[in-house]
């Protein structure tokens, strides 16, 4: 049990029978409303911790597990029972599946560089080119009878040029290849990398919110698991955003503002004089807070995403487009806002909720007579309560939302409410 | 059919080699490096044979290729292309193109010889 609370005790404080705790916490009873705020307060933790915890994302694991191999015909709908009951089996699906995902995206980006790789190709084709010189000359040399000295030398000269040359190509394919194994170290996208990164730390960067702490470009630097070059620029773009947006918002000002009007990025946006999309940014980076940040360009493509427990994001491919995040790329510059709900990721009528506020804004420096380039940001924050909310997907795969206008694929998942 | 070849290759020294055996099986031997010119070299050599390599600087051998194709003058000419890369997938694309054969590099002289006899008799 959670901090050593003793079973028996607790289900004394909250008022309910030893054996009835015992079926909450093996997760074969869901709870909700007021025993769930009690148990969380006697645990002095956040209710929302206990109800939508490491199960919630496990199930989701479980479920995503049953998509990618649908025709295996796993029981979905039981996936939170399996979980509840086989809790380390399920672990193990889980902890499969997410290695099987980063085992396929190495085996994508290994044949792309096979097939695509310029620099590989040239190698190649020039060791080819000198191993059919060597050959040919070689050849001649030997199955030429009568052949004249001056063209001995010189096919001589040559097979010893070509074995240089060729020295030098089986050298550089080798150096090649040795170098190329660290680029894709552990087969990660490089915003995955990244968010690696960031999660490590809570998404909190302390270094960048001290005006004398080290610089993006040192943080980017001294980072050992920012290993490709494109991790590193991404990396370094966003570390130099988060650094504008604290000087604009210094931490503790922000949290005092936080604290006295809640996570409100309007609120936040007006009080420091800086536009929502920074208010939202720095709502999800300050320490402590559990808040979602989902960011993409105005093609859709995600280009960051900060998870909130209990509000599955889709890691690769595309995500749900009922999100306000891409309703907001339409409405360019107007706050959106919405509550939200993810069905079957619990209870029918006890999901966890969700406030989604949303913008699209410019990104650069305006040009004259140019249209901006848009950027769209989703702060997704956990909200109380049972206000009726707009039902929402990770992915169409995953989603039991029915007659939903925007689905691309059918669901696998069961029949939604 | 004459014994006239025409080499479109950048690599000197298999210039040279592949030079010296067609010399010996009694061909007359041009040679030409530069993908650019490799269209206007067999216009103005006129031979009865071009062997073509697809990595050129200047310009691909399937786009030679594709050009000596439409044209009158050579939409018959025999072409042996060379390759560095022996996939299904650059084969296809020659014999798709129209090239007469297709050789792996690296290859045997004698493999050379079979190619461009062959070539010539059919």
């Amino acid at each position: 049990m959670l901090q050593g609370v003793r079973q028996a005790d607790l289900a004394r404080t909250v008022g309910v029978s030893p054996s009835y705790l015992n079926l909450i916490e093996h997760n074969r009873r869901r709870i909700g409303g007021k025993l769930l705020v009690d148990i969380a307060a006697a645990l002095d933790v956040e209710p929302s911790l206990l109800a939508e915890g490491a199960e919630a994302a496990l199930t989701a694991r479980l479920r995503a597990a049953a998509a990618e191999a649908d025709e295996e015909g796993a029981e979905i709908a039981q996936a939170e029972a399996f979980a509840g009951r086989f809790p380390g089996w399920a672990r193990l699906v889980a902890a499969q599946q997410r290695r099987i995902a980063r085992l396929e995206r190495a085996i994508e980006t290994l044949t792309d560089r096979l097939a695509h790789d310029p620099h590989l190709a040239a190698t190649l084709h020039e060791v080819l080119d000198t191993a059919t010189a060597i050959r040919s000359t070689a050849a001649i040399l030997v199955e030429t009878r009568e052949i004249e000295p001056e063209w001995r030398d010189r096919f001589h000269r040559n097979i010893n040029e070509d074995a240089e040359r060729l020295a030098d190509g089986a050298r550089n394919l080798a150096g090649y290849l040795d170098s190329a194994g660290d680029a894709g170290r552990e087969g990660s996208s490089p915003e995955e990398e990244f968010e690696t990164f960031l999660a490590a730390q809570g998404w909190h960067v302390a270094a960048l919110e001290d005006p004398d702490g080290a610089s993006p470009r040192e943080i980017v630097g001294a980072a050992r698991d920012l290993v490709s070059t494109s991790t590193q620029t991404q990396a370094l773009a966003w570390l130099s955003r988060y650094e504008v947006d604290a000087r604009a918002m210094p931490l503790e000002a922000a949290q005092a503002a936080v604290a006295e009007a809640g996570p409100d990025p309007l609120a936040l946006a007006a009080r420091f004089g800086v536009d929502l999309a920074t208010a939202m940014r720095r709502i999800a980076s300050l320490p402590g807070r559990v808040a979602g940040l989902v960011s993409c360009d105005g093609s859709g493509t995600i280009t960051f995403r900060r998870p909130v427990e209990g509000f599955a994001l889709p890691r690769f491919g595309a995500a749900c487009p009922v999100w306000p995040l891409f309703r907001a790329l339409s409405r360019p510059q107007v706050p959106l806002f919405e509550r939200l709900v993810q069905p079957g990721r619990g209870e029918a009528g006890e999901e966890p909720g969700f406030a989604a506020y949303a913008i699209a804004q410019p990104r650069g420096a305006p040009g004259l007579n140019r249209e901006p380039l848009y950027e769209a940001h989703m702060l997704i924050l956990p909200q109380e309560g049972s206000e009726p909310a707009t039902p929402v997907g990770a992915s169409c795969r995953v989603c039991s939302v029915r007659d939903c206008a925007a689905r691309r694929e059918p669901s696998i998942m069961g029949e939604g409410p | 059919m004459g014994k006239h070849v025409l080499l479109i290759e950048d690599e000197p020294n298999i210039i040279e080699a592949i030079s010296f055996i067609l010399s010996r099986d009694g061909w007359k031997v041009d040679t030409h490096s530069n993908g650019q010119t490799a269209v206007a070299a067999v216009h103005e050599k006129r031979p009865d044979l071009v062997i073509l390599d697809v990595m050129l600087p200047g310009r691909s051998g399937f786009d030679i290729l594709k050009t000596l194709r439409a044209e009158a003058a050579t939409a018959e000419l025999p072409v042996l292309m060379l390759t560095a890369r022996g996939q299904t997938k650059d084969r296809e694309m020659a014999e798709k193109m129209g090239a007469s054969r297709f050789m792996t590099k690296p290859f045997s002289n004698a493999e050379v010889l079979d190619a461009v006899r062959a070539l010539v008799a059919g």
